[in-house]
């Protein structure tokens, strides 16, 4: 299962300096706690957790809970090291896994 | 104990049955037709003294986006495109847009190309007078019409993934493009039943469209700023519904507020409403997909 994603990471950085990382991700985040049409309860269906890493190496995580809003959107900082990728992975109930990634130039 | 029997036992006589309402026959058809100049001259001055004038519609001057009067968080997340979930839908209807689909097996993309070419400035002359239909037709059913009559496909649901993603896909293509309904004469008495719609009094509370955004736009309903009720961001990804909607669902929403009952998707009155409410937009610029709270 995958969604579609929105990643926002400059393509260009100079080393040492403090980038901004922006991700959104189309999710229902269900929370569990609804009533369908039918009376019955709507199953919990939400991402429980994401990880950022750096050229492999994890710079970021988080654990969703059923709060969260559809489509999540999160922002966080770095430190722009070195040129290379910076991977998300989303996962969730119901067997969900999504992943994109960016390439970043740091001179 | 008599004391409470009196209080709480006591048998007072019943009323009701013995009451009897007698009612005058009601008169012969021939008597009532000479009512009817009595009675429509009352319900004219119930309609004058209750209903808002056409006067107070909002000067031209005077009309802004709804984005204007929206707080910096909602506005910080519409002006990022990345941050827009919106775009997520029109990323949906990107895809759509050069799928094949139904007995033709055809795209939307096969006959009209590239859409941000072709469907340059589009969603910002709907809803469009349909020859076909002799009435006027909004972005949504043009759609399902080019679905069923192009694509020998199925139409899509309303408020579907499928459908209000291609909105969106096809209303970003006029970003930043002035609204142009409102020109074409055949559209002109749409335009008023749409107009004679907004300002009707409906619903348990007895409330008007425009008593909320023609005449007390820029206040406050619990808490929220009451908007002028511009159509230029449709379909807005709404942060309540955390979701894509379209202008009608929006319609309905407001109705649902106003304890009226919301007319169908679909509903001609729906699309007049919604044709009134881009005339009375003109010349704003398009910004969909718009962010409201």
């Amino acid at each position: 299962m995958s969604a579609r994603t929105l990643i926002n990471v400059p393509a260009k950085a100079k080393r040492g300096e403090v980038i901004e990382i922006k991700t959104l991700i189309a999710h229902p985040m269900e929370t569990g706690y609804r009533v369908g049409l039918n009376g019955a309860l709507i199953p919990r269906d939400i991402i429980t957790t994401f990880v950022c890493t750096y050229n492999g190496e994890e710079i970021f995580r988080a654990d969703f809970a059923r709060a969260i809003a559809a489509n999540p959107y999160l922002t966080f900082s770095t430190v722009a090291t070195e040129r290379g990728t910076i991977a998300f992975q989303w996962t969730g109930d119901n067997g969900f896994s999504a992943s994109a990634e960016a390439p970043i130039t740091v001179e | 104990m008599n004391l409470v029997r009196r209080l709480f036992f006591s048998t007072s006589p019943r009323i009701s049955s013995s009451i009897r309402v007698e009612r005058p026959p009601l008169p012969a058809s021939g008597e009532r037709e000479h009512l009817w100049p009595l009675l429509s001259l009352i319900a004219f001055i119930a309609f004058a003294a209750t209903a808002p004038a056409f006067a107070t519609e909002i000067p031209s001057s005077e009309r802004r986006s709804d984005y204007e009067l929206m707080g910096p968080q909602t506005r910080a997340i519409q002006d990022d495109d990345t941050a827009n979930p919106g775009m997520l839908g029109a990323l949906d209807g990107e895809a759509e847009w050069s799928r094949r689909d139904g007995a033709a097996n055809k795209s939307c993309a096969d006959c009209h190309g590239d859409a941000r070419a072709s469907m340059k400035g589009v969603a910002a002359r709907y809803p469009a007078f349909s020859p076909a239909l002799g009435r006027p037709i909004d972005l949504e059913a043009r759609i399902n019409m080019c679905r069923t009559d192009q694509q020998k496909a199925t139409p899509l649901r309303f408020e579907s993934k499928e459908l209000v993603g291609l909105t969106a896909y096809l209303a970003l293509q006029s970003r930043g493009m002035p609204i142009e309904v409102g020109k074409d004469e055949r559209l002109k008495p749409f335009i008023a039943a749409g107009r004679a719609l907004f300002n009707q009094r409906q619903g348990q509370i007895n409330l008007s469209c425009a008593q909320c955004h023609d005449d007390n736009w820029g206040e406050k309903l619990a808490g929220a700023p009451i908007p002028q009720g511009h159509p230029n961001g449709y379909p807005v990804y709404r942060l309540e519904w955390q979701s894509l909607g379209s202008l009608q669902r929006r319609l309905r929403n407001c109705m649902f507020g106003m304890r009226a009952e919301p007319y169908a998707y679909g509903a001609p009155e729906n699309v007049d409403l919604e044709l009134y409410l881009m005339s009375r937009a003109q010349g704003l610029k398009m910004e969909s997909p718009a962010v409201r709270p």
